[in-house]
Order: C-alpha cells, then structure tokens, then sequence
C-alpha cells in the first residue's frame, strides 16, 4: 500500500483515542484484501474445474459440500426439501449479517469471474475511466427482486432460474466452457497418443444445440460487457440474490464506512469501487451494494475507509463536503441493456415451435452423417412423446420444474451424456432445465451421479436400490419401424442394453425375434431407444413418466447348474 | 415355448449330441491350427480355475511362445463391454485376462494392451468389469476406444453386407492380436462368442444392426486381420437375458476353457457348450458358408482337457 513519508507520524494523531486494540483490528484488515482474492481464486478455480472435469476427480461428497454453499441453490433446497441441508445459505446470511455481501466477492463463481474480467479491463485500458459513485438502480433491482419472490411463492423458479449468478456461471462453464476444455483435451489426447503415450484420453463432446445456448450466450456476453466497463453492475441491478443480501447487508454488524476526519477527499476510494457505491463528496457509502472486495481498504492513504462496528466510525463527524452532492448525472448508457435484454429474452419465446423442429432435424441429420454408409429405409413413424423424462430422483416434471434453477452441474457430471439441457420440452416453466436425451446417451443403471451433485434438490439423491426401481418413464415400441419388421433381418440392439429386461426378444415370424416391452419392470433409462438403430425415427422410445413411479423388480428363477462330466462336442 | 424351457432342452439335446460326436481324434480334415507345432485345431479344456486351465491348454498348444514372439506387441480383445462386477459374467473373466497378460509377458512380448468399445459408460465398464486393474496388475495397458479419432477405416473385401468398417487403430498396430471373448447369452445375435465379440473393436455398430445383424458379423469375419488366437472364456456363462444380464441368477458356472485359432471353431464349440446348435446361429452358419472357418466339430482335431 502507498506509504507516505510521515504515516506512522500521522497515524498516533489519528487514532488518538483508540487503545490497541483498534490499532491490531486496523492492521488485520490491510490484510483483509490479500485475503479476499485467494479465498476467490479458490472458489472460482474449483467450481470451474468442477463443472469441466470429464475425469470424475473431483467425488460426489466433496462436490456437493462445496456447491452447498451456493445461495441460490441452497435456498431451493430449503423450499423443496427443508432438511438440515439447508446449511449453506444460513451460513452466507449469518456471514452477510456480520460483514455485508462477502458472498458476492469470494463464494460467488459469476462475482468473482467478473472481478476477473474488470481485472482484465484495467489491464488492457491502460488509461481506463476510473469507477465513479453512481446512484442505485432501486426500482430496478428490488423490482427484480420481488418478482423473483413473487415467482418463487407462485411455485415458479423461473426467474431465480434466470437471474441466479451461480446458475448462469454454472451454464456457462457447462455450454462453453467445458466444450472448449474437451475439445483442448481432445486436441491434445490426439496428439500423445499418436506418440505412444496415452495418459490422456479423448472424451466425447455432446453435440451443440445452439438454441439451447443463446440465452447463456446473452447473459455472457451482458455480464462480460457490463463487467468491463462498469465493475458490478449486474450484481447491483439484475441479481436478486446481490439484492437480497444487499438488503440484509444495510443492516451489518460491521460495515465500511468512511471516518470523516480522516478523509482528505482524494476520491482514491471512490475510483477503485467496482460497486460505484462509494460518493467520497458525501463520504457516504452504500453499504447495500458494496461488494465487499475490500479494495477500498487498501488504496486509502489515511486508512480513513474501512469496517466499522455498525458502520459508525469514532469520532462521528459531518463533513461539511456533504452539500456538494445534490448534481448527479444518471448514467444514461447503462439503460440500454436492460431494454436489449427484455426485449432480446421475449423474442426468444417466439422462436419456440421452430426451434425445437429445428433440433430434431439436425440432429437426426448428424446422426446420418456419422455412420458414413447410405442406410436402409428410412422409418416413417415419427414418435410421439407427450413427456419428456426428467432425471432420476426428481419425483415428478412438476416438482422438478419448481426447483431446479438449470445450473448444469449434473449435465457435466453424467457420465452417460443422457442429461442434456432443455430448451422448451417442458415449456417455460422448465426452461434450460435438464432433460433425460436419449438421442445423446442413456441413463446408466448402476449411476446416481446427478442425484448427488444437484445443489437444490431438484435432483435428490437415490440409493441404489431405490434408482434400480426408479420409473422415470416407460418404452414404447413402434413395430412399423422395426429393423425385425421391416426389413426380416435379427436385430435385438434395444433388448441387448435393457439392464432389466424390460425389453425382451420374442419370437416372430421365420424364426426371427422382435422386441416386446413389460411395462412394470422398464425403469425408462433410455438404452433402448439410444441403441435403436433405425432412422430418421426409432423404433423404440421412452415416454416420460409425469410422476416417477416404482418399478417391479425383474425376477427369475434359478438356473440348472450344468452337467460338468462330459463334453457336448 | 418360453425361452427358458427352450435352453434347458438344448441343453439337453447338446449333451446327446456331443456324445453322438464324440469320434475321437479327426486328423484328416483338420484345419487351422493343426501343423507341425500345433497338433489340434481347438482344445477345450473343462473343470479347472482360469489359469489352470489356460496353462493347459496353452502346453497343448505348444506354449504362448507359439503365437507371441519376444519383442511383438500384443492386443487383447477381451469383452469390457458392461458395467457390471465379475461375478455378473458380462464381461471376460478377469483372472484369465490377467495370466494371459502374464504369459504373453512371458513369452517376451514388449508390451500387452487391452480396449474395447463398450456399450456402457466406458470408464466405468473398464474399472467395474475388474478388468482394466487386472490387465494393470499383470504389467498391461488399458487403452481407451470411445471416440471415433481412435478408428480407421478397413474394406471388407468379400463382405455382402458389411464392405467397409472403421477398426481401432490398436488392432491395425499390434503385431499380435488375440480376442478373450466370454461366451453369452445375446438377445440381438442368439449368443455371443468370437465373430460377435470383434463388434467391438469397430465404431459403427448401428451400421450393423440395421443392415442384416448376422451378415455383417459373419462379413467382419472374412477381414483379413484374423485374430491370432482366440481365448473363449466359459467359466461363468451367463445362460439368459444377455448380453448385459440381469442379476447374478442368469449366471452358471461352466468351468470351461476353449481356444482355437478358428473363430468359427471354437464358436461352434462354445455355443455346444451353451446347449444351442450351431447351425441355430446365424452369423456362425454363414461365416462357416463363407469359409471364415468350420463349424464341423466332427471334422476338427479337438483336444478334450477334463481338470
């Protein structure tokens, strides 16, 4: 920090009458900075290896503990499961009742990655305007805020779905993020293992559904631009979960607060304030939207700008610089974005019917391509699902629509690519919301990944046992389009990956078999239909179980043991 | 009839037949293996642990010197497929992986590697099949085969079906190549034993199914990269609801060993074995109309090992 000749001098005249012990609180806080960006670095680092790791290093418990700490989420959870898992946002709330939003600066994956993004900023604008005091977006922000209740109490998690900074860093570390940390790993598998070596391996990247990432690819490109020009913008304006704790955080124990009698106005604290929550003229600081960097705490020269108990520093004084603030220009450019933004996410709903003939086509196109040879006959019946299949564990469409705010994480971490993210197959309420994509993977029997990494219980955890009888949805057989039917020949793909045999090859004409679905014991994991091999349509599809129901556990009876004392040859 | 009902009577009418067959020795039409160094065409060998009988039915074959020379470098296509434990027979018996990656070592190979394009979630089919740690353990390598970078394209020249494959480039690279099948039971192809095995070491299976399932496999077969031995592992033999299975109660002990440099030999023994007829299976029959191999037991030089 800046240390003018005199300091120490100055300092004892400043702090007159304080005992040691405020002196040792002072110094601990010039600490308080240092601190803030290795505790963020962390936080960003490993929820960004989290959501790209196709390796599985990270394990479900140690994912789960961290990603509890989440807000967002950990509030669904509350709502939806009220267990003692509720723990993360109690704990931020008792923090941000202590020390205003240090959530937002050290937890926060979108927080801290716009931090890096301004950091980035300042870099490259060499001469960059510096922050200044801006008045709140009130009306905006609590706005926002209130509809995000609103929703919430109506049974909706839309908006929080949205506006949530944890969820939106989720997708886009999941939609851009770990498509470019495969393709790099890819890059360089291919690379090693044409020398020989093979530590690393290539993993498969799903096919990229572009409606799927124009909404992540908006909120991106807002948060990039809002963050390299104006440091916090969007946390003080579009974030609820920024607005919420800002409003717990007027009511801090300790807060930063400017000592009058220190201050000698150079405005240093002002211009580094990402939150522009500083007005140096007023000496007063908008605690509500204080990010809590601490950036202020260093750059200032008398150390007349730091945490007070309750936000009153000692002595009280009113500066007489506070009449000089009536004059304050709103900052005009700054409310382009949110007209761009409402009108660009209303625009988004009408493309709805296009787009998802949209992905049908181009998928099934992609799968024509990839096996290189002409096929037979195309299927003419096209399935016709009326649900779509939400994951395991998530009880039904309907509860699952109400608490999952489309983060992702169990996107990357199913080690079947089978959860894919929606688009509108479950309307708007489910929007972005993962769905069970069985033209991407299917759902391993012996796997409850997603139950243990889903931070809201959207998702909720399933023993084995009770994922094995999981019904998330049931096959459907489409004869018509069966290889078996159509074209005489034995096929049997679907009955081969079947893990219960729910689907079972029966005999059928010219002593060929064809597949014949029992319904009580298909848990609608999708192998079947992912194995199919028939196109454009399949011949066999899971339709989507509204409510989960409990599957019967396939039995059968024993087997002879065979006769050991001869060869049968 | 259900199909249940169906296997135990084959079962039945295999244990007649076999010993209708049972001729003894048959040089005169003998094929495939049976040369100077190695007297018979198959050997199968019953009644033992893995390794023992491996060991025995190696010694008969001349020891795995005869196939594995120092310094070659060595693929092993063992059936990983399914994630599934040992005990659940969906996969190749991991101890008998494990000692022929021992005895290819000790016949000086440079290096033993181990993949397959599984069906389930490759990671974890690879760790829980228990055969990923076995190759490990035994100084192999496990290399990966889930994405399509890692296979080239082949023509199978007298494929009818089938005329091009993508085939993992390990098999094009390795100088010796032996296929570790389990025997099943399969819902798409009756049961799975070599020819069906080599499904997986190609990408575009779907091709597959959709173009005639028992042409193709019978098509792969006549590609010239034959395998150099064929391992098939009948120890546990999962009997019904196969390839995958559903419990451990599909699964029998058979305590069976059967190795032949014929794919269709030994197919024709393995599914004897199961209690079918080999006619009854329709990539086996066609490979053999195509002259992949012989199916005829009665006509091989079989050498019958009980433990």
């Amino acid at each position: 920090m800046a240390c003018l000749p005199g300091y120490f001098a100055v300092r004892p005249g400043l702090f007159i009458n304080r005992n040691n012990h405020h002196q040792l609180l002072e110094i601990m806080q010039n600490h308080l900075k240092p601190l803030r960006v290795i505790i963020s670095l962390f936080f960003l680092i490993v929820a960004s290896l989290i959501f790209i790791d196709f390796r599985e290093v990270f394990s479900e418990s140690f994912l789960s503990g961290f990603l509890s700490l989440q807000f967002g989420p950990s509030v669904m959870r509350f709502i939806h499961i009220a267990a003692i898992t509720m723990f993360g946002f109690i704990f931020i709330l008792i923090i941000t009742a202590l020390f205003g939003r240090v959530y937002c600066s050290t937890i926060c994956p979108l927080g801290i990655f716009q931090d890096v993004v301004s950091w980035i900023s300042k870099k490259i604008r060499k001469r960059m305007r510096p922050y200044r005091y801006d008045k709140p977006k009130n009306i905006l922000r609590y706005s926002l805020l209130a509809l995000t209740v609103i929703f919430l109490l109506f049974g909706s998690v839309l908006l929080l779905n949205l506006l949530d900074p944890y969820s939106n860093f989720g997708r886009f570390a999941t939609y851009f993020g770990r498509p470019v940390a495969a393709w790099i790993n890819n890059a360089l598998a291919g690379t090693l293992s044409s020398m020989g070596i093979y530590t690393l391996y290539r993993v498969s990247i799903p096919p990229i559904q572009w409606q799927v990432m124009v909404f992540p690819a908006m909120i991106l490109a807002l948060v990039v631009w809002l963050s390299y020009k104006y440091g916090r913008l969007y946390c003080n304006t579009v974030c609820p979960v920024g607005t919420l704790l800002g409003f717990l955080s007027k009511y801090s124990i300790f807060r930063i607060a400017i000592e009058n009698s220190g201050c000698t106005n150079c405005a240093r604290c002002e211009r580094i304030c990402k939150s522009s929550c500083i007005d140096f003229k007023t000496n007063e600081i908008d605690f509500s939207r204080c990010v809590g960097c601490m950036n202020c705490l260093n750059i200032c020269p008398e150390s007349a700008i730091k945490y007070y108990f309750r936000g009153r520093p000692v002595p009280v004084a009113v500066s007489e610089v506070q009449t000089a603030n009536e004059t304050r220009e709103p900052d005009n450019s700054k409310r382009s974005f949110f007209i761009v933004m409402a009108a660009s996410f209303l625009g988004l709903n009408k493309m709805v019917s296009a787009a998802e003939t949209q992905i049908r086509t181009n998928r099934r196109s992609r799968n024509r391509k990839s096996n290189g040879v002409e096929m037979s006959r195309p299927t003419t019946i096209p399935e016709n699902r009326q649900y779509p299949v939400s994951p395991p564990g998530s009880v039904s469409i309907e509860k699952f629509n109400k608490a999952c705010t489309a983060c992702g994480v169990c996107v990357t971490k199913c080690p079947g690519n089978v959860l894919q993210p929606s688009f509108l197959e479950y309307g708007l309420a489910g929007f972005m919301q993962p769905r069970m994509d069985y033209l991407s993977g299917f759902c391993n029997f012996d796997c409850t990944t997603c139950g243990e990494v889903c931070p809201t219980g959207a998702i909720q955890p399933l023993t084995i046992e009770k994922k094995h009888v999981a019904q998330i949805g049931v096959a459907i057989f489409i004869m018509e389009n069966c290889v078996v039917f159509v074209d005489h020949t034995d096929c049997g793909a679907c009955s081969e990956h079947c893990p219960t045999k729910a689907v079972d090859m029966v005999p059928f004409t010219g002593g060929l078999t064809i597949p014949e679905v029992t319904e009580n014991i298909c848990i609608g994991c999708g192998a079947c239909e992912y194995a199919c091999p028939t196109e454009p349509y399949k011949a066999i599809y899971v339709e989507g179980n509204p409510r989960h129901e409990l599957a019967d556990k396939p039995e059968h009876e024993a087997l002879d043991q065979p006769d050991m004392e001869e060869f049968p040859f | 009839m259900k199909r249940r009902d169906f296997i135990r009577k084959s079962v039945g009418a295999g244990i007649v037949g076999s010993a209708l067959s049972f001729t003894g020795y048959n040089k005169l039409f003998g094929a495939g293996l049976a040369d100077g160094a190695n007297p018979y065409d198959l050997v199968a060998v019953r009644g033992g642990e893995p390794e023992i009988m491996l060991d025995r039915a190696l010694e008969a074959l001349g020891g795995m010197g005869n196939f594995v020379k120092k310094g070659q470098t060595v693929v092993l296509k063992p059936n990983m497929s399914w994630d599934v434990p040992p005990e659940r027979a969906g996969n190749t018996n991991p101890e008998l992986v494990k000692h022929i990656v021992k005895k290819c070592f000790e016949a000086g190979a440079s290096e033993v590697y181990a993949f397959d394009n599984t069906c389930d979630n490759w990671i974890r089919s690879y760790r829980n099949s228990g055969v990923e740690d076995a190759v490990k353990e035994a100084g192999g390598r496990v290399l990966p085969g889930n994405t399509e970078n890692y296979y080239k394209g082949v023509k199978v020249g007298q494929g009818k079906r089938l005329t091009e494959a993508k085939v993992h480039e390990l098999i094009l690279d390795s100088d010796v190549y032996i296929n570790i099948p389990v025997l099943k039971h399969h819902a798409s192809s009756r049961i799975t034993i070599c020819l069906k095995n080599l499904m997986g070491i190609v990408w575009d299976r779907r091709y597959w199914h959709r173009n005639d399932l028992h042409q193709c496999i019978a098509d792969f077969g006549t590609w010239e990269r034959q395998p150099d031995l064929n391992i098939v592992d009948a120890y546990r033999v999962m009997m019904r609801n196969g390839p995958r299975g559903v419990s451990v109660d599909d699964v029998t002990e058979m305590k069976s060993l059967i190795v032949s440099k014929d794919m269709v030999a030994a197919d024709a023994a393995a599914t004897r074995l199961f209690g079918m007829d080999p006619e009854e299976v329709g990539h086996i029959r066609i490979a053999h109309a195509m002259g992949v191999g012989n199916m005829k037991l009665d006509e091989l030089n079989i050498h019958r090992i009980m433990i």
